[in-house]
């Protein structure tokens, strides 16, 4: 999993545009983040497809690239915690009633993987509604010493 | 520019040299507007050689479906052609690779399009 030989407490936290470039940004924060905690180059894979999956469903599906509305996103790593928070300001998003894109009928979907791949690569995931509108996402991996 | 496409003819095959990233944005609309170009042009045969692709997200994926699903439905074939670990491990945890022909060798796979 990595080397988590020195004690880590960092956190980094922003408000972005609703833009692809914030989901570039907020991944390279997030990945460095983990990078200087000791995660190896899988779980920083890991840990980057799943900020991007994250932002990406902030941006297009909660914020729908509204210019007035922004993405908060935090990350932190506290003893073997790493976690990751991204908020939206949109309309909301039913996390729990996702199809599986892994049955037969929808494995040739285009779109449906993200929080797939998230709840995949991640150790835990949960979404809760904001008032008075957004959605927050969490993600968490843990470091788990070689 | 997030991803180069490059395209060449060996035989009948349209073998597309793809390099860089795959995301959502300009990476999954170059090859969205790429393979859409190959159908409308009446390309049966298409062979994407990922062995470049650095990264991949969901949006990516589904462009990849999108283009099997378009070509196979135009009455062609695609296939892909050296994937990292890290395309085929995305794959594989998504039930695709065994949906996709994929190969190791350009010339087997060359071969293998009837």
């Amino acid at each position: 999993m990595g080397d988590f030989s020195r004690p880590t407490t960092e956190s980094v936290e922003r408000s972005l545009d609703s833009t692809l470039e914030s989901v570039d940004h907020a991944e390279d924060l997030a990945v460095g983040l983990a990078r200087r905690a000791g995660f190896d180059e899988e779980n920083l894979m890991k840990i980057g497809l799943a900020v991007r999956e994250s932002m990406v469903n902030a941006v297009v599906h909660g914020n729908r690239y509204n210019t007035n509305k922004k993405v908060r996103f935090s990350a932190s790593m506290s003893g073997s915690r790493f976690t990751v928070r991204v908020a939206d300001e949109g309309e909301g998003f039913d996390y729990v009633n996702l199809p599986d894109p892994l049955t037969p009928e929808n494995l040739l979907r285009t779109s449906g993987r993200g929080i797939f791949l998230i709840r995949s690569f991640m150790d835990d995931f949960h979404a809760r509604r904001l008032e008075p509108g957004g959605t927050e996402v969490t993600l968490v991996k843990f470091a788990v010493s070689k | 520019m997030s991803v180069k496409l490059s395209t060449r003819q060996v035989g009948d095959v349209s073998v597309v040299d793809v390099a860089g990233r795959i995301t959502l944005g300009e990476g999954s609309s170059a090859l969205r507007e790429a393979l859409r170009d190959m159908v409308s042009k009446n390309q049966k045969k298409i062979l994407l050689n990922l062995g470049d692709v650095s990264y991949i997200d969901s949006s990516g994926i589904g462009e990849l479906v999108s283009g099997f699903t378009s070509v196979t439905n135009s009455g062609g074939q695609l296939k892909l052609l050296n994937l990292n670990k890290r395309v085929k491990d995305l794959l594989q945890i998504t039930k695709l690779y065994t949906v996709f022909d994929v190969h190791d060798d350009e010339a087997h796979a060359i071969r293998s399009f009837t």
